[in-house]
Formats: C-alpha cells, sequence, structure tokens
C-alpha cells in the first residue's frame, strides 16, 4: 500500500505571555488508503494534528515537522496558493459541530456549489445537479428542498449530513473528520457515521477520524492511535485494543462502565506524568 | 501563624498574586492588582489616565497656575495677541483675556459638568435597569419600554429643546444632557442583574431571609458596577461634546464663564485671521475626551476581558 | 428525511406564521408607545415648564384681558390630560402651531428645509459607510498591525473632536486658505434664481436637469459638511465593523471555509463580511440618525439651510413651536429608522427571517 500521508516528527507550538505551549510534540505515523483513528482526551493535541495537516492551524502557531507529505507534496514547503489548491479538492475536514460549523446566512446549498466552484470549471446548473447528487448520496430524501434551505432550519444530524456532502463533493482522497459526531443526538450518531462509512468505502479514501471515544473508533476504524499530552503512547490495530499495553489506554477503556457490572467506585482515569515525557 | 515562619516571607507581588488569600482585604487587593496590570499593559489607556489626571491637577490649581484672570482682560494693550505674545503663551482673545488662563479655569467647568452628569445619570439607570432586571415581569416590562423610549430620541435636540425651555445656563445643560442619558444604563445594569438573578450566590442570599431590596442593593448592584464604570467612562467623553455643543450655541455656559465650547463660538468670528482664539479651546476639547475614550477603552479591556475580543 | 423530521417542520411553521403575527403586533405597539413617549416629552417641554405659552406669542407685556383670551383659545385653561390629546390630535396631523420667526406654519417651513438635511446626512452616511466599512475590515484581517493601529486612531480622534470645531477648522483650510471648495451655504447665488429644485435634494435636482453647472456648484459646497460628517459616521462605522468581523472570523465556519479552499479574499468578503452585514445594518442605520441629528451643530458652521440651522435659529430666539416641531420631526425619523432597520436585519438573517 502507498502511503497517502507521511506525517513524521510532527510539532506544533504556541507562542503565549507565559512561554510556548507545545500542543503537538512530534507525532509520526504513515496512512495509506485506510482508516486510522487518533484517540485522546481534550487538549491531548488530536485536533492540532488534523488541523496541522490541513494547514488550519491559527496563524500565530508554528508548525514544524522532518516530513509532512500528502501523496509525495511537501505540505510545509507548499506554497499557500498550492495547499488551497489541495483543500477540498483532495484533503478535506469535517468539523464537529454542524451548528457552528456552517455559514448562518447561506443556503446548504449554496455551501456545497461553492465547493466545486471552487476547485473546478463548472456551470451552474452541472454544479446544482452534482450538489443534489451529493445531498442524496448523504442520504437526504428530499435534497432539492434542503438545498435552499438555511443551515438553522435541519436538525443537527441533517446539518452534519450537509457538512459531509460540503467537504466530499469535489472528491477529496484523504478525509479528516474531528469528532464528527460528538456534537449529535446518540441515536442520529450511528445514521452518521454509517453513511460516512459507506462514502469512504465505496470512494477509498483515507480517513483520519478524530474522537474521544476509544470505543467508537475501535470499531469503525482499522488502527488507532492514542495520544496523550501531545505524544502518540500507543498504536494499536483495532482489532487488538483488547490487548492494550499502556496503562493509559487501558484506563481509557475501563472507563466505559459496562451494564451489569459493579459500578462503585467509578474507575478514574490515571494520567502519570511520566507517559508525557 | 506557623506558615508564615516555616516559609521565607512572601514578596509583596507575590503576597497579592496569592490564589490563597488569608483576608478579604487580601483578595480584593489582589484583584485590583491584577486589574491594574491589565490596564497599565495599555500604553494608551495609561496615556488617557493621565491626561485625566492632569485635568484634574489644573482644575483643583486653577487659581494657582493661571498666570491671568480667567473673566477680566487687557483690552486697551492686549486684544487678540498671536500666540507666544509676551506673558500670553496661547494669545488673547477679542477683549484681550488671555486664552490660556481660560482654558484653566474652564477645565473646571468641563470636569462639573462631567461628574454631575454621572452623579445624576448612572444611579438612576442603575436603580432602573436592577429593579427591572431583578422583579421581572410586567415591571421589567414597563421600565424597559420607558427606557427604550428614552433610547429611540434624537439626545442632542431632545437636549437642545430641555434647555431651551428651562432656560440657558451650566445647570440646565447638566440636567438636559443627565435626563438623555442614563437609558444606556438602564440596559447594563437590567442585562448584568438578569445573569446574576438565578446564580447560586444569589439564591443563597434569599436562603437567608434578605429581602428583595437588600439583594439589589448590595448583593446584584454591586456587581453591576464594572461595567457600568466602563461605560460611563466612555460616554463622558459625548457629555464633553454635547455639553461644548450647548455651549457653541450659546445654550451652555453663559459668558463672561470661559466654558470651552462658549470660546470656541466666540472666536467663530475671527477664524479668518485670528485663528487660535477658537482653535485653542477645540484642542483642549479633542485631548480631554480623547483621554476619556483611551481611559475607557482601557477599562473595558481590563475589567470585562470577554468585550475586548482577546 | 425521516418521518419525525417531517413533523417536526410543519409544526415548526405553524409556530413561525404565528411568531410573525406576534412580531407585528410588537413592532406596532413599540412604535406606538415611542410615538407618545415622544409627544409626551415634547408636551411636557412646552407646557408644564415655566414659560407661558400665551405670554411667549404675545409678548410678556401684553394686557391681561388679552392673555386670558388667547389662553383659552389655545386650549391652556383646560385639564392638562385634555390639552394633551389636543396637543396629540394637533401633531399627528402635522400642525405644530406658527413659528413666530417665521410666522409660516411650522410644518410648511420644516417641509422647506428638511430637504437640505437629508440630502447633507446621506451623503455624509455614504462617504462614511464607503470608507468605514473597508477600514474596519482591514483593521479586523490584519489586528495588531500598523494599519490596525492607524484606523484606531482615525476612529478615536472621530470620537473625541467636537464636530462644529473641526468644521470651522475645515473651513479655514479648505475654503479661505485653499480655496478647494465653495464658501458656507448650499449654492452660489448666481444660481438661487435660475435653478428651480423639485425635490429639494439639489444633487439629484441638478443631475436630473441635466445642469452640469449647477452640479459642480452644489457638489462644491456639499462636499464639505458632507465629509466632516462622513468622518464622525466613518468612525464609528469602521470601530463597529472591526469588532463584528472580529467576531465573526473567529467562527468555525471561517475554519469551514478554509477547509473547502477558498481563498482569503473569499472568506473575507464571501462568509464572514456577509455575517457581520446583519447588524452593521442597524449600526449604519443608527449612524444615519446620528448625522441627521448632528446637523443641528454642522449646519449653524455652515450655514446650510437644513432643519438643523432652522431649529437653531429658532431656540436663540425662544420659538418654542418651531424647536418642538422640528424636534417631534427629527424624533419621528429616529423612529422610523430603528424601525426600517430592525426590518432590514430581519431580511438580512436567515434565523429570523419569516418565511
Amino acid at each position: 500500500m502507498s502511503a497517502l500521508l507521511t506525517v513524521e516528527d510532527l510539532r506544533v507550538r504556541f507562542p503565549t505571555r507565559t512561554g510556548v505551549v507545545e500542543a503537538v510534540r512530534g507525532v509520526s505515523f504513515t496512512l495509506g488508503r485506510e482508516r486510522l483513528g487518533i484517540v485522546g482526551e481534550s487538549g491531548s493535541g488530536k485536533s492540532q494534528t488534523g488541523r496541522a495537516i490541513m494547514g488550519l492551524t491559527p496563524p500565530h502557531a508554528e508548525v514544524t515537522a522532518k516530513r509532512l507529505a500528502f501523496d509525495g507534496i511537501d505540505l510545509l514547503s507548499a506554497p499557500p496558493k498550492l495547499r488551497r489548491d489541495l483543500r477540498g479538492k483532495r484533503i478535506a475536514m469535517i468539523l464537529q459541530d454542524p451548528k457552528y460549523s456552517l455559514n448562518p446566512v447561506m443556503s446548504i446549498g449554496r455551501q456545497i456549489v461553492e465547493t466545486l466552484q471552487r476547485h473546478e470549471k463548472i456551470g451552474r446548473a452541472e454544479a446544482r445537479k452534482r450538489a443534489l447528487d451529493m445531498l442524496a448520496a448523504v442520504q437526504i430524501r428530499d435534497p432539492a428542498r434542503v438545498f435552499d434551505l438555511y443551515p438553522h432550519e435541519v436538525s443537527g444530524g441533517m446539518g452534519q449530513r450537509a457538512m459531509i456532502a460540503m467537504m466530499l463533493v469535489a472528491g477529496p482522497e484523504l478525509l479528516i473528520a474531528d469528532e464528527p459526531t460528538s456534537a449529535l443526538d446518540v441515536t442520529v450518531q450511528l445514521e452518521v457515521l454509517s453513511i460516512l462509512d459507506r462514502l469512504v468505502a465505496e470512494r477509498g479514501m483515507g480517513l483520519i477520524f478524530v474522537s474521544h471515544d476509544l470505543r467508537l473508533v475501535s470499531s469503525f476504524c482499522d488502527r488507532v492511535l492514542v495520544m496523550y499530552a501531545g505524544k502518540i503512547v500507543e498504536e494499536i490495530a483495532a482489532s487488538e485494543l483488547g490487548n492494550a499495553k499502556h496503562p493509559y489506554t487501558q484506563g481509557l477503556l475501563n472507563c466505559m462502565p459496562v451494564i451489569g457490572a459493579g459500578r462503585h467506585p467509578l474507575p478514574v482515569l490515571d494520567r502519570k506524568p511520566e507517559w508525557a515525557l | 501563624m506557623s506558615l508564615a515562619t516555616q516559609t521565607r516571607p512572601l514578596t509583596r507581588r507575590e503576597w497579592l498574586l496569592s490564589d490563597r488569600p488569608q483576608s478579604r482585604l487580601q483578595a480584593r487587593l489582589g484583584r485590583a492588582y491584577m486589574t491594574w496590570r491589565r490596564f497599565s499593559a495599555n500604553r494608551l489607556a495609561v496615556v488617557g489616565l493621565l491626561i485625566l489626571l492632569g485635568l484634574c491637577i489644573v482644575a483643583a490649581f486653577a487659581d494657582l497656575l493661571a498666570p491671568h484672570s480667567p473673566v477680566i482682560g487687557n483690552l486697551a494693550g492686549a486684544r487678540l495677541l498671536p500666540p507666544g505674545s509676551e506673558g500670553y503663551l496661547l494669545g488673547t482673545d477679542d477683549q484681550g483675556r488671555d486664552i490660556l488662563s481660560r482654558l484653566i479655569y474652564g477645565s473646571r467647568l468641563t470636569l462639573a459638568v462631567v461628574v454631575l452628569v454621572a452623579i445624576i445619570a448612572a444611579p438612576v439607570g442603575l436603580v432602573v435597569g436592577a429593579a427591572a432586571g431583578y422583579a421581572g415581569g410586567w415591571i421589567d416590562a414597563v421600565l424597559m419600554r420607558i427606557t427604550d423610549i428614552f433610547l429611540a430620541f434624537p439626545k442632542l435636540v431632545l437636549a437642545l429643546a430641555f434647555v431651551a425651555a428651562l432656560g440657558p445656563g451650566i445647570e440646565n445643560a447638566v440636567i438636559a444632557i443627565a435626563i438623555t442619558s442614563w437609558p444606556p444604563y438602564a440596559r447594563i445594569a437590567r442585562a448584568e442583574t438578569l445573569t446574576l438573578r438565578n446564580s447560586d450566590y444569589i439564591a443563597a442570599v434569599r436562603l437567608m431571609g434578605a429581602s428583595p431590596t437588600r439583594i439589589v442593593l448590595r448583593h446584584v448592584m454591586p456587581m453591576c458596577m464594572s461595567s457600568l464604570i466602563v461605560r460611563v467612562t466612555l460616554d463622558m467623553a459625548g457629555i464633553i461634546l454635547t455639553a461644548a455643543g450647548l455651549g457653541f450655541l450659546g445654550l451652555g455656559a453663559q459668558p463672561p464663564l470661559p466654558e470651552w465650547g462658549a470660546m470656541i463660538a466666540s472666536g467663530r468670528r475671527f477664524i479668518l485671521d485670528q485663528w487660535w482664539v477658537a482653535t485653542m479651546p477645540g484642542i483642549a476639547i479633542l485631548v480631554v475626551s480623547l483621554g476619556f475614550n483611551l481611559l475607557g477603552d482601557g477599562l473595558r479591556d481590563a475589567l470585562d476581558p470577554r468585550e475586548s475580543g482577546q | 428525511m425521516s418521518m419525525s423530521d417531517t413533523v417536526r417542520m410543519s409544526g415548526r411553521r405553524r409556530a413561525r406564521s404565528r411568531k410573525a403575527v406576534a412580531t407585528v403586533l410588537q413592532f406596532l405597539v413599540v412604535v406606538a408607545t415611542t410615538y407618545l413617549g415622544l409627544l409626551a416629552v415634547t408636551f411636557f417641554i412646552g407646557r408644564v415648564i415655566p414659560i407661558d405659552p400665551a405670554l411667549a406669542v404675545l409678548g410678556d407685556r401684553a394686557p391681561q384681558h388679552l392673555v386670558e383670551r388667547t389662553r383659552e383659545a389655545m386650549g391652556l385653561n383646560l385639564p392638562l390630560y385634555q390639552q394633551f390629546l389636543l396637543y396629540c390630535r394637533q401633531a399627528l396631523s402635522g400642525d405644530f402651531g406658527v413659528s413666530v420667526l417665521t410666522t409660516n406654519p411650522v410644518m410648511t417651513d420644516i417641509r422647506r428645509v428638511f430637504p437640505a438635511t437629508i440630502e447633507l446626512a446621506t451623503l455624509g452616511t455614504l462617504i462614511g459607510a464607503l470608507i468605514g466599512v473597508p477600514l474596519g475590515v482591514l483593521a479586523a484581517v490584519k489586528r495588531g498591525s500598523i494599519a490596525d493601529q492607524i484606523v484606531r486612531v482615525i476612529g478615536l480622534v472621530g470620537y473625541s473632536v467636537p464636530i462644529f470645531w473641526l468644521a470651522l477648522l475645515a473651513l479655514l483650510v479648505f475654503y479661505a486658505r485653499l480655496k478647494w471648495v465653495a464658501y458656507p451655504g448650499r449654492i452660489d447665488v448666481v444660481y438661487e434664481y435660475t435653478f428651480s429644485p423639485i425635490t429639494g435634494l439639489y444633487l439629484v435636482d441638478a443631475l436630473w436637469q441635466r445642469q452640469w453647472d449647477v452640479l459642480r456648484d452644489v457638489f462644491r459646497h456639499i462636499i464639505l459638511p458632507a465629509s466632516l460628517l462622513g468622518y464622525f459616521s466613518l468612525a464609528y462605522i469602521s470601530r463597529m465593523t472591526r469588532s463584528f468581523m472580529l467576531n465573526e472570523l473567529q467562527q468555525e465556519y471561517i475554519v469551514a471555509a478554509r477547509a473547502k479552499g477558498l481563498s482569503e479574499a473569499r472568506i473575507i468578503w464571501g462568509h464572514a463580511l456577509r455575517n457581520a452585514a446583519v447588524p452593521l445594518v442597524t449600526v449604519i442605520a443608527l449612524s444615519y440618525a446620528s448625522l441627521l441629528e448632528g446637523s443641528v451643530l454642522t449646519e449653524t458652521v455652515f450655514a446650510w439651510p437644513g432643519l438643523g440651522l432652522y431649529i437653531t435659529n429658532s431656540l436663540q430666539n425662544a420659538d418654542m413651536n418651531a424647536v418642538l416641531g422640528g424636534t417631534i420631526i427629527i424624533g419621528s425619523v429616529f423612529i422610523g429608522i430603528n424601525l426600517l432597520s430592525d426590518l432590514l436585519y430581519r431580511t438580512l438573517d436567515p434565523r429570523t427571517r419569516a418565511r
């Protein structure tokens, strides 16, 4: 399997008034056309890893890496124009909450069409048709109606489907999903996940699935990276999760209460400072 | 006491910044110190503060600082002298009065107007807003409707009409400005009260049997103060400009009082040839209201980091 | 779409139409009470405050029986609430009495002078918005840069400078010294009799009648006062634009727009500003209102024959009918502008738009 994405010693630093905060501290992995989960608590650097790959870290952040390459293109030395051309066209990202990540004053259809028009020379009618097809592909039943709706007029689940449509319409090869279901109702989560699952499989995309939910990730991905304090503490095949060696991973697994088992006392996540070294 | 002897004595800074204050006083001083540090990091805000301190000093010591009388001029020998003339740093006006001395005494009037308006309007707004916010229901609806009605009025024109009816004069100008400037304070106080009303500590006070009056006066209003102070400071510049505008139209302070707006009006006739007569008081107004704006911005950033968009 | 979604939709639509009716009602109540408040305050100023209106008309040395008769005729002997009702009825029908100064009905005077003020304030707001919005956007995008600092200083000075003073200095420099603009007034005396305006907005009239020399002259007269007013509205508009834009640029949808590969220009002008425009409409409307009001001071300096000058002239002659009439008119325009900006807000923001 040829590597779609190579990450070697990725670091993201934020200079602040009290000193430099290093959010990502030497993360390395390679990704083919497979599903990779990145798991960790909030603040573990998992989201910043995804954003660094997209080139969407805040302007004052410093991103360095020995190598950060997408399909042979060195991302860090690529000119901004090239990175913009890649974004949306070849690498796309799904954000957490459709309530905030869709533009509230633009209709859903226009936001999807906009992605297409940015990356392809395409007529209006053609773009509209492709957008409608994409809406149908994320299992929206009445695409023509939803096309003209504004984000506040749809439910969270439908909003996230629109988000997926907007990001996948130009046919990217790599998708970074940053907590794509965390803001949704539990019942809707599974629907959205199964849509995502099918699209990733059909189109043969590489997927980086960022989440705090270890079980969800393990059921959805081939491989899991466990991050703690900006570092990868364990890399493990999803099927092997039961044999996780790192105490932090075990801790994450044990945090889940099991129905029928004793619940007292609830296990507390153990955090040892030496893991962060 | 044993703690203090065990550890090395704290520096004053550490004592202020301690996250475990031993007394109310220490906590309060610590908070004030943090605010001051945020405030003083903003150089422009410090400039604003210095301008206003300067204004207060000039107003307080006008008698000592002014080289000449502000109202009696030298009609025979010193009419319309340009700036830099012997003994008249900023020149003289058409009645031979020293412009610098008039500006120095005028600072008293400016300060008086600003302080009086703030003393009248801010408490009115605070009481109306806090009462409306805490009481809720129809009291809130009625009070806020009245506030909004006043907010929708043209402030300057209404102030003009008031002064026209009451008769020109600095007291009436103050009343007119105060009448038109309380509504924003009521809005702010109400908004703050609404966020406080359902907080746990208010519930605790209520459980202990405090009367609504006591809750509003002792526990709600003090919490509204910081945003109110910021707003009042930012409004000061507008108050000065309105007062000067009234003076310019001949409705504020009456001659021979050295009010800056009225000084501009009297210098207007000579603007083409003796530009300084009208220019100097304008600069004074600009500097002082700039001072209030800078200070207000700085206070807002220091007291309410949310608002500053940091 | 699932079944539950469909049900929720139709329920929402019904709720929305009920909400629309409630909104219209609320609008009406707001307008009515505000207008009533305006009338009450002006009534209070005109009647309850010391000066006897009868004496104001007759002069204070009028014989007693004449004063009595006038009081009777003016309805001053009626109970206060009846006087107020009478006052409201007159004001609503546009009857503000007769101006002592011009001996015309106040409404006739105002109709004559108001277009001049409208023209000036409109041009001022146009200048302020066309320059202020881009400046504010620039300051927000380049936050903390030199450009941001400069915009901040321009705004701060605009907030702090007395308008009438700046107007005097501007006259001194641009009229007296540089001779770039025409002298105070609205139009050259040469054209005063050859030019017959239709709307009262001279720029529009001259353009309409293709009188290019008149247009040039009118422009030379209006440009300085309009630029000054424009500067004041620019100070306000650029500052608010900056803060709205800063807020929008932090939102997640901006990250999403970047993730789509859009250019910065498209993100700033197409996405962020489109969102910031919703509250900006209110800001621009308010600034228009404050320019109408600020005309009281500017028009005096520029001898601009508008409502502001009319009010100040009346003030200085204790012509209360004219002052109160002018106040009510400006107040009504304020109420109208507030209402309009509220409506615009609702149509611009799909979240409050009734579908």
